[in-house]
């Protein structure tokens, strides 16, 4: 059976390059680069070079840290908390804003914080979906707010947030803006000199390189209490034994995605697109958010009378791999909570499918998906009580 | 956390074959049209449940022979994840060839069940019994429909847990024969909660009219209540436990007898006091100038035992220790 991926914001496949480039620092040189010794030491030209292409990757100042890490949670984890220990303990700021659409790891770790007595707004989207200027005015203040912390891309619909503008409102406001970059890194041109984030969030295993692994970008002068107490690593600011194959890893996957950008831009919103149509021409479905505004590789789409969990069991049945936000496919039974912030239409939690392609994907994977998702809506709705 | 629990995304591991079999191609989809039950000469009853916009939605097509009220075919169509599909498909499969009066027994627990591979191993995970509770009320649905009644004349009792089937008076009287004290405990007695959690507390999938949190705190309230009005202070020392008899015999010491002693530099203390053979032995530890004088095993003694038996009880007895 023909085996097709289109769930690659869950995660992407490991690009073999960057698979190659890692296989030494598993047997060959593994010692701990923080030791004096040969081993150690022997490491550092290619961590080196690692961190030179992720400060490259995003236009980032020497004088700026990428602090390496696990993962994009432990990132936003660190941010939010550091604001709490740093500017809101003992300060007169006890306000942070986020969105409706953020997600888990940030949207728990500010309820968590609410718990702690910070205060906390939930931005809504607009009508295209997206947080805008004109929300965040309404709900910022300059003598209470301490951080704002908007997502660069959204995971489920690809929509990209004015993260330009408002991340300028903030600095104009002496208010700190950290964004979750994880969807945009590798997808879109993401340069921090060009937007005023104080914090921006990126992991590995979304553009190609190995899960474990991410970054968090931090403007210089900006003060960031760690998450993680310990040793001397990532200048105090991260202890624990850097990962040395995961951060070369990361850092070759983020020159190559920068590379392939053009051909992300390109290609891979032309298969897109053209998935996307031959979807559109299925009757009564809707694709969600303006094509122009969307990572070039997402789709989210609702098909009237199909239920999400249905829908994804009868693709996998075909061999692909897509996700829905639909309450029955959750462990928690809980509807995706992006879908129903956007409420473009009622059923969004309950039909939404996402397929989301990457750079590996081929024009023959998009002409047999397209197929296999005709096939499955018509027996669906035959089976379907509210299609007629 | 147990070690299988870690690692998530295993909903599709815990569906049974049967379940998705069924998912895959359900054998009673479709409708019965007006025209096919004529020819079959039977009643054609069409029922409804739920809406797309809550996430499930189920339409159950019967063909019932008006003269022994038997369901001769039966089919859906749903708006459904796999499990719903599945558990409808299985439901109409229950209900062929039984009365309308048999098949409103049929629980979504019956249809869970006849999707099991084998015994003891649950078709669908916990979570999603949720989905199999709309080929329930689907059923009592066209029976009311059939019947001509009210949906409610065939519910049995108030329904805190949709997903187990459990009442109201089912959790208030295990919460009291059990002494539960916790929600998690209910949920090891009955199964309540134990599914898609909706009526554990509000803001879950579903707004329910009765929750099991305020159902304990309610019942427990009742509970401690009766405990309190049920204390009735004993008639006579006879009757007290052990506890208020030491108690009332330490408040009658306390009244006339240690001053007595402590005005002649000595006291004493109770030990301890045991119920034997219809008397209360009462032991005492002579101190200071009472210890070795020769009175407190004799007169002394006695002036006690008979205060004693003549403010509590005869059946006391006094006996000194070392």
């Amino acid at each position: 059976m023909e085996r097709v991926y289109l769930d690659n914001n869950a995660t992407t496949l490991v690009d073999p390059k960057v698979k190659a480039a890692m296989d030494p620092f598993f047997c060959e040189m593994y010692g701990n680069p923080n030791s004096l010794h040969t081993f150690g030491t022997e490491t550092h030209p290619y961590l080196r070079i690692a961190m030179d292409r992720l400060y490259t990757g995003i236009n980032a100042d020497d004088q700026d840290d990428i602090i390496i890490n696990s993962c994009a949670t432990e990132g936003n984890n660190t941010v939010l908390k550091a604001v709490y220990f740093d500017l809101i303990c003992g300060g007169r700021k006890n306000h942070i804003i986020t969105s409706q659409i953020e997600h888990p790891s940030v949207i728990n770790t500010c309820k968590f914080l609410e718990n702690l007595g910070v205060e906390v707004s939930y931005l809504p989207v607009n009508k295209d979906g997206i947080v805008d200027l004109a929300t965040l005015k309404r709900y910022l203040n300059p003598d209470k707010t301490a951080l704002v912390s908007i997502m660069w891309a959204n995971n489920e619909t690809g929509l990209i947030m004015p993260i330009k503008e408002l991340s300028e409102y903030c600095k104009g406001n002496g208010v700190l803006f950290h964004t979750d970059a994880v969807q945009a890194v590798g997808k879109l041109r993401v340069d921090v000199s060009e937007v005023a984030v104080d914090f921006l969030t990126f992991s590995a295993h979304k553009f190609h390189g190995p899960k474990g692994v991410g970054g968090l970008y931090v403007r210089k002068g900006v003060k960031i209490t760690p998450l993680l107490h310990g040793g001397e690593q990532m200048g105090s600011k991260r202890a624990g034994t850097v990962n040395t194959p995961f951060l070369i890893g990361m850092g070759y996957a983020m020159e190559l995605a920068i590379q392939n950008m053009q051909y992300e831009e390109m290609v891979v919103r032309k298969l897109r697109d053209k998935l996307e149509d031959a979807i559109a021409k299925i009757s009564d479905t809707e694709i969600i958010g303006s094509r122009e505004n969307r990572t070039p590789n997402t789709i989210l789409v609702s098909i009237r009378g199909v239920e999400g969990e249905a829908m994804i069991w009868d693709l996998n049945q075909q061999g692909i791999a897509a996700s829905t936000g639909s309450a029955c496919a959750s462990e928690s039974l809980e509807p995706n909570p992006t879908f129903v912030a956007i409420g473009i239409n009622k059923e969004l939690a309950h039909t939404g499918i996402r397929l989301s392609l990457s750079r590996f994907t081929t024009e023959e994977e998009v002409d047999y998906a397209a197929i296999a998702i005709e096939k499955s809506v018509k027996r669906l709705r035959s089976i379907s009580s509210t299609y007629k | 956390m147990p070690k299988n629990d870690l690692i998530g995304g295993s909903l599709w591991e815990q569906y049974s074959n049967k379940v998705s079999e069924r998912m895959n191609n359900p054998l009673h989809r479709g409708e019965i049209l007006e025209e096919e039950a004529k020819a079959l000469g039977a009643k054609l009853i069409i029922a409804d449940w739920g809406a797309e916009a809550c996430g499930d939605a189920v339409r159950l097509y019967w063909a019932v022979d008006t003269n022994t009220d038997k369901i001769i075919k039966a089919t859906f169509k749903s708006f459904g994840c796999g499990t719903a599909i599945a558990s409808s498909d299985m439901m109409c499969e229950l209900c062929l060839g039984k009365t309308v009066d048999e098949v409103i027994k049929i629980t979504n627990i019956d249809v869970e069940k006849a999707l099991r591979d084998e015994d003891g191993t649950a078709a669908i995970p916990p979570q999603k019994m949720h989905c199999s509770v709309m080929a329930y009320d689907v059923i009592k649905k066209a029976a009311s429909l059939y019947k001509g009644v009210d949906m409610e004349s065939l519910e049995d009792g108030l329904i805190v847990c949709e997903c187990a089937r459990v009442s109201l008076g089912t959790i208030k009287d295990v919460i009291r024969i059990n002494d539960l004290k916790t929600v998690e405990e209910i949920t090891q007695y009955t199964k309540a909660g134990a599914f898609c959690k909706s009526c554990i507390r509000p803001g879950g999938h579903e707004k329910r009219n009765y929750y099991l949190i305020d159902i304990l705190k309610e019942v427990r309230a009742e509970m401690e209540k009766e405990k309190t009005q049920k204390y009735v202070e004993p008639k006579d020392f006879k009757s007290m436990s052990l506890v208020q008899k030491l108690k009332s015999v330490e408040k009658s010491l306390e009244a006339e007898v240690k001053p007595m002693l402590v005005a002649d530099g000595g006291n004493l203390e109770v030990v301890d006091i045991r119920d034997n053979e219809g008397f209360s032995d009462v032991f005492v530890r002579y101190l200071g100038a009472c210890r070795g004088c020769p009175a407190s095993h004799t007169g002394t003694l006695y002036a006690i035992q008979n205060y004693l038996n003549e403010k509590l009880d005869k059946s006391i007895r006094v006996f000194p220790v070392e």
